[in-house]
């Protein structure tokens, strides 16, 4: 009942060289390799020096409209919460960002990566993925991708007002392996990422590894706002993936959608 | 229909609400003829279990008759007669096809919410166990829908009663694997159950089953003590007796071999420990209250087994960690993996080794539900588990 797993660092499973590190490198599905997308990864979240000043002067601003304020307490949490900005636009870090675990590299790039297994091989899972244009049944925050030529697509996504649309173009392609993929310029979300297959130990299928970064388009405090609001990348990713699985081992999805409750309006018949 | 609703922390109530019906081609439709009140619908009453919502359909342990059959399912006809599994499974992934029914990977919608809280992973769905286990509208109620069909239901061919079959989908499974999770050895190991409850019962009744030499049962309810006594174990009143004086004594100074705790996060207590943990679980600090699991670790011989088919939700503090690692405990626990047990249980019943109905105490319609879950909560007039009939 509990295969031993393999040993992670195993023989078989070498540190990336460098050059997997880029798009284009030679990369081969490596159990310990960096995400390509990292750099200088770092959990929690450096501030750009824009947000930083922002949030530095809204902390200055509290702190005198406490110290003006007539009322004892209102004095003592604008103070308080002023020098809490003022001291976090000093340190250069959002604490929110970090709490949240949203990570970033030193380009200011937030970092999402997320792996699922899926009791199906490789090759059928690498397919189910180069089929672009089939990708928002998976992805529902996809609309469309419409695939330009052999490596470029426009993908749009919808957004809180409208759609947001952008280029993309194929920097890897290894069938049964691996895609990877880099905005081009002028995108509206500049992104790159990977997707890895990689065969599971003992009969279990394909492990699913996707790296992502992106530039958050309202800097760190807009990747929290996301994050707290449930439309962050990171939480679009692990439904996505958790819907490739059912779809791959099941064919379906579970749902409780339209079941009876004792909440009006829920469907069926009364 | 008529249903058993959850109207908030310590009110359910029975509400008339709409019919389920098929939602997906694998699903099928349950006419409910028996349903019980389980000790796990205590934490929902007591609202110590996270993401329940106003009007949602209580219940997990129900059997009845195949009505309605999705264009999918192959197995089950319209007609048969079932016992469905408190738990939901696709039957398909990794964890199903190892037997791990309750680590389903595929069957709960709401996985993000169990991810959240418990490290990135979500077990199964459950039926009528909160959101967070995938929100599953549940059968104290006179129809339900049951996903998955061809892989919980479990056809019932032989002439027993609903009562002799009803706790194939829960607390006799649910006590089964307790027991057998330890590794008894037979005719030489001493089991010890804490809590006299539906689920204690049935543990210490299969610790018997499989061969142990002795079974000491703990609890404070003088007619649960009295049920196990009836059974042939050794009771012991925490509030008479310090139990651990107790059960060293009965064990000669070692311990029993093997401790089960059939109480769960909601234990009651004595002492500064207890204390802290009902304050913490009223602040919402905790979830859980730990008695019941450190009488266990404590009371345990060296290189024992602690089975925990009681349900604990969140963190914990104060576990004597030392005590256990000083004997090189074995923890086991978790959902029950209740698919897997009832086709050899039910076997065990239609050979006469055990009639699962000795634990009833009351039989009511569901519009009597509301004031016996409080019945049974508060262990008023002997109550140890309440069946109802949606058609009475
Ligand atoms: N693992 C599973 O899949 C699964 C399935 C069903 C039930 N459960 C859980 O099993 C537990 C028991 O269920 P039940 O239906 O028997 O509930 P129950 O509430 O009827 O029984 C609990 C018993 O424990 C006794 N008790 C309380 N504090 C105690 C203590 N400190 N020491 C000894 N006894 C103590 C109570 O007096 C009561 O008799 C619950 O936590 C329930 O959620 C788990
Ligand atoms: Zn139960
Ligand atoms: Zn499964």
């Amino acid at each position: 009942m509990n295969p031993d797993s393999p040993n992670p660092d195993g023989p078989n499973h070498d540190h990336a060289s460098p050059d997997s590190q880029t798009p284009d490198g030679p990369a081969t599905p490596d159990r310990t390799a960096e995400p390509q997308a990292a750099g200088e990864a770092s959990t929690g979240a450096h501030m750009p020096p824009l947000e930083r000043s922002v949030v530095g002067s809204v902390g200055v601003a509290l702190i005198g409209a406490g110290l003006r304020s007539a009322r004892p307490l209102q004095k003592i949490v604008l103070g308080g919460v002023g020098a809490g900005l003022t001291a976090l636009a000093a340190t250069g870090r959002n604490p929110l960002a970090t709490a949240l675990k949203i990570r970033q590299n030193a380009q200011g790039e937030v970092l999402v990566s997320d792996a699922v297994t899926v009791g199906k091989p490789a090759g059928a899972l690498y397919a189910r993925w180069r089929d672009l244009e089939r990708l928002p049944d998976l992805m529902t925050h996809l609309q469309t991708v419409e695939v330009l030529d052999g490596r470029r697509s426009r993908w749009t996504v919808k957004a809180p007002a409208g759609t947001v649309s952008w280029e993309a173009e194929l920097t890897a392609d290894e069938p049964g392996q691996r895609l990877a993929w880099q905005s081009l310029p002028g995108a509206a979300v500049e992104n790159h990422g990977e997707v890895l297959f990689r065969t599971a130990p003992g009969d279990r299928g394909t492990e699913v590894i996707v790296r992502l970064a992106y530039r958050p388009p309202a800097g760190t405090a807009g990747a929290v706002v996301a994050r707290l609001t449930g439309e962050e990348p990171a939480q679009q990713l692990r439904d996505d993936l958790m819907r490739f699985k059912r779809e791959q081992e099941l064919g379906f999805s579970p749902t409780t959608q339209g079941q009876s409750s004792g909440r009006a309006a829920t469907g069926g018949q009364a | 229909m008529k249903a058993i609703v959850w109207q908030g922390t310590n009110r359910v109530g029975v509400e008339t609400v709409p019919d389920p019906t098929l939602l997906l081609p694998t699903d099928a439709i349950v006419r409910v003829t028996s349903t019980a009140i389980c000790g796990s619908d205590l934490h929902l009453l007591d609202g110590v279990i996270p993401s329940m919502e106003r009007g949602d359909i209580l219940g997990h342990e129900f059997m009845g008759e195949v009505v309605e059959i999705g264009r999918d399912v192959k197995k089950l006809k319209v007609g048969d007669r079932v016992v469905v599994p408190f738990n939901i499974a696709c039957g398909a992934c990794d964890p199903c096809r190892r037997g791990l029914f309750s680590a389903c990977d595929n069957s709960n919608p709401n996985h993000r919410m169990a991810e959240a809280l418990y490290g990135g992973v979500s077990g199964g769905g459950l039926f009528g166990y909160s959101h967070m286990y995938g929100g599953y509208a549940g059968g104290q109620a006179q129809y339900v829908r049951v996903p998955f069909a061809d892989v919980g239901p479990h056809r019932i061919e032989s002439d027993l009663r609903d009562e002799q079959v009803l706790f194939l989908t829960d607390i006799f499974p649910t006590g089964y694997q307790a027991a057998e999770q330890c590794g008894i050895v037979p005719g030489r190991d001493v089991v010890a159950v804490f809590g006299a409850g539906p689920v204690g019962q049935f543990a210490a009744r299969s610790a018997q089953l499989l061969g142990a030499a002795h079974v000491i049962v703990i609890d404070r309810v003088p007619e649960r003590l009295a049920m196990a006594a009836a059974a042939g174990c050794q009771t012991i009143n925490y509030e008479q007796d310090d139990v651990l004086v107790a059960l060293r004594e009965a064990t000669g100074g070692r311990g029993p071999d093997h401790v089960i705790d059939a109480v769960g996060m909601e234990a009651h207590g004595h002492g500064p420990g207890a204390l802290a943990d009902t304050a913490k679980q009223r602040l919402r600090l905790s979830f859980d209250r730990i008695t019941a699991l450190r009488w266990a670790l404590l009371s345990c011989a060296k290189g024992g087994t602690v089975s925990l088919p009681g349900v604990y939700g969140g963190l914990i503090d104060k576990v004597p960690m030392g005590a256990a690692f000083a004997k090189g405990l074995t923890f086991r626990m978790g959902q029950t993996h209740t698919h897997r047990h009832v086709a050899p249980l039910l076997s065990r019943i239609e050979a006469g080794e055990i009639d699962p109905s000795f634990v009833i105490t009351h039989r009511a319609t569901l519009d009597e539900a509301p004031d016996l879950y409080k019945t049974f909560r508060d262990k008023h007039d002997g109550c140890v588990k309440v069946v109802l009939n949606p058609w009475g």
